[in-house]
């Protein structure tokens, strides 16, 4: 199933300077009984931006008016804890297409180039400046350049390189998924498993 | 050239490798649950395509599933549907379906062993975290998320950057009252929950070597939280004699052939790994954990750590105290608790009944503790009647529940209250985890059931003791 194309992405940020934000915060477990990928985005960080009653958390950066945009900055380990795709579909479902951290858990990170969001990880100093432009300036903006794997903090013009493998980056460039490339190669995937008892 | 344990499973799945990219890594074993699969055969529906080898799938309901009364309909309407979804995808595609009330039932990481569908050597997915729990067979087992669910439902196969190899050695041995639990807790402890990111762990050493399937499947469990997609320990007698017999386990002439492959897995005597780390059996005591993440343990004894003796943000740190409403420098033993859970995948186990009933024998549950005891399968429920285990807890003043994950993640009734405070034997202490406002402390079943009959944090060698002098 195709997704959303991903190329040069410029838009101002949220920042979440917390570290080791975890799958059960980015959306708690009670929220995985749909049987459907909709309406995530309405419980993305539910405890952290509502009360118990439903009403907002004032002080939670999602609620602050001041802050938006496509790409979210988050503290080191991003993403860790649970596999739930959930996780990276509220990500997306909220309007979010990248995140930036200077480490993630592997498998969110994975379950983010899965549906089209970008994970971005910057070394810990670059992640500090990030966090800094946006205290200065909440609508400063950024450019994410997948083409050339590149992060750049306009206002001042630094910028820092990131990974992703050849494979995922022309993926995210074309919105191809996994699913397409392996059915084109099932008969070796065939081939190989009456070779291999069950 | 030589390989390490991990190599040899991994390579020999390699259906193809993409250059600069993932490798296609064919799925022996695909085990899917009620919560991370609907999206999935949907995905499938849209595509027009079946489930590829329905043969290599196994389907169980335990995430949302209520403890109580399971012989009546599901009350919640969207656990209903979700386990409906899960009957009907089931059925749709010719999937072993193992649900509510179904002998074979139970949590999935607790019914693959069981049913011998965790064989050493194969290639175990599912989507759920703790699928590292069958690396303790000595297979490549990790979690998936739903997106890939849907890869090895059509097409058996997930695309996977191969990780970098990680050895964690526990040499010597373990001092009373320390459990497996306690090993996993204490490595996540000098880990952090990010210091395997990357790497998937061998456990090698005396500690792991003396261990049993179960204590071995709950370090292997533990492995993701200390960031590593799994963990594995190589197969020895102690795993054929666990797994023979069992009914999916290979028979006769193919289980000789099996063994045949089985004795070739281990890391050879010179195999280079990305990272090794060692640690000295007598260390390690009996654990908990006083913050907001896995990583956040210390011996029973002693003191919550001051936040300038602790790496990463002292922010971080504060809001994590904050949230348990601890103070740094405080002793966690006599801290009030308000539940007890035994139970999840990590500790769901026949043993951990018996070590938990080992400690309540003769003493009765205190009146301030809220306890749940949920088997992690019905064959563990059968084994807690059949050994007399029932009437201990029940003497003790305990109640049994039916299996499933229960208040591990807090998806059906069996929520921890906000604010209160739960010695659970489960997997994470995260924020709300197991239940909004809920506060979570990691034990071992001894440390757990030590907190259940005195109603705080107690040190299970206290009352271990106190019954040597009875």
């Amino acid at each position: 199933m195709a997704y959303d194309k991903f190329n040069i992405l410029t838009s101002s940020a949220v920042p979440l300077p917390i570290e080791n934000v975890d799958t059960d915060q980015i959306i708690p477990a009670r929220f995985l009984k749909a049987t459907e990928r909709k309406g995530f985005g309405d419980n993305l960080f539910r405890d952290w931006r509502y009360n118990s009653d439903g009403t907002p958390k004032e002080q939670f950066v999602l609620n602050n008016p001041i802050y938006s945009g496509k790409i979210l900055v988050g503290g080191k380990n991003f993403g860790s804890g649970s596999s739930r795709e959930h996780a990276a579909w509220a990500v997306y479902d909220y309007g979010f297409r990248c995140v930036v951290s200077s480490f993630f858990a592997d498998i969110f990170r994975g379950n983010c180039l899965n549906i089209g969001v970008l994970p971005v990880q910057v070394s810990p100093e670059f992640l500090d400046k990030i966090f800094k432009a946006i205290e200065a300036n909440p609508k400063t903006e950024l450019e994410v350049n997948l083409p050339e794997e590149k992060i750049t903090i306009l206002a001042t013009g630094e910028s820092e390189g990131f990974d992703i493998n050849n494979y995922k980056k022309q993926n995210m460039l074309n919105g191809f998924d996994d699913i397409d490339y392996l059915l084109n190669i099932q008969k070796d995937i065939e081939k190989y498993a009456e070779s291999t008892p069950l | 050239m030589s390989k390490t344990l991990f190599d040899k499973v991994w390579d020999s799945h390699v259906v193809k490798h993409i250059e600069n990219g993932p490798d296609v890594l064919f799925i022996d074993r695909h085990l899917v649950h009620e919560v991370t699969s609907p999206v999935a055969f949907l995905g499938l529906k849209n595509r027009g395509i079946k489930v590829l080898y329905p043969e290599r799938t196994f389907a169980t309901a335990d995430h949302n599933t209520p403890t109580r009364n399971q012989h009546l309909p599901v009350k919640d309407p969207l656990s209903a549907n979700q386990l409906k979804a899960l009957e009907e995808n089931a059925n749709a595609h010719n999937i072993p379906y193992w649900g509510l009330g179904h002998r074979k039932n139970g949590i999935v990481h607790v019914i693959g062993p069981e049913n011998g569908i965790t064989v050493p050597g194969a290639t175990i997915v599912c989507g759920d975290s703790h699928t590292s729990t069958h690396g303790a067979f000595g297979a490549i087992a990790f979690g998936i998320g739903t997106s890939e669910v849907e890869m090895v439902l059509s097409t058996q196969c997930i695309m996977q950057p191969k990780p970098k190899s990680m050895r964690i050695n526990v040499n010597g041995e373990l001092s009373e009252a320390v459990t497996p639990k306690d090993v996993a807790l204490f490595i996540i402890s000098k880990l952090s929950t990010s210091g395997a990111t990357g790497y998937f762990a061998e456990y090698a050493g005396d500690v792991f070597k003396n261990m049993s399937m179960e204590g071995r499947m709950t370090v292997c469990n533990l492995s993701i939280e200390m960031g590593a997609r799994g963990g594995m320990i190589a197969p020895d007698e102690t795993t054929f004699e666990y797994i023979k017999g069992r009914e999916y386990t290979p028979k006769g002439k193919d289980w000789d052939a099996a063994m045949e492959y089985w004795s070739t897995l281990y890391s050879d005597n010179d195999a280079e790994f990305d990272k090794e780390v060692t640690f000295d059996a007598s260390e390690i005591e009996p654990m908990i954990t006083f913050g907001t993440n896995p990583g956040m343990g210390i011996g029973i004894s002693k003191d919550i750590p001051l936040a300038e003796s602790i790496d990463g943000s002292p922010a971080t740190y504060k809001k994590s105290l904050e949230y348990m409403d601890y103070n740094e420098g405080e002793a966690m033993v006599g801290k009030p608790i308000d539940f007890v859970f035994l139970g999840s995948c990590t500790n769901g186990r026949i043993e951990d009944f018996r070590a938990f009933a080992s400690i309540i024998k003769g003493r009765k549950k205190a009146d301030n503790v809220t306890a749940w005891l949920v088997p992690g399968s019905h064959k563990v429920e059968e084994a807690i009647k059949e050994e007399g285990i029932l009437d201990i807890l029940t003497e003790a003043g305990f109640e049994l529940r039916e299996p499933g994950c229960s208040a591990c993640l807090a998806m059906n009734d069996d929520k921890i209250p906000a604010g209160k405070y739960a010695v659970s034997t489960s997997n994470r202490n995260f924020e709300g985890r197991q239940g909004p406002g809920a506060r979570t402390l990691l034990a071992s079943p001894l440390v757990a059931a030590a907190a259940a009959v005195t109603g705080k944090v107690t040190d299970p060698r206290e009352l271990m003791h106190e019954e040597i002098l009875a």
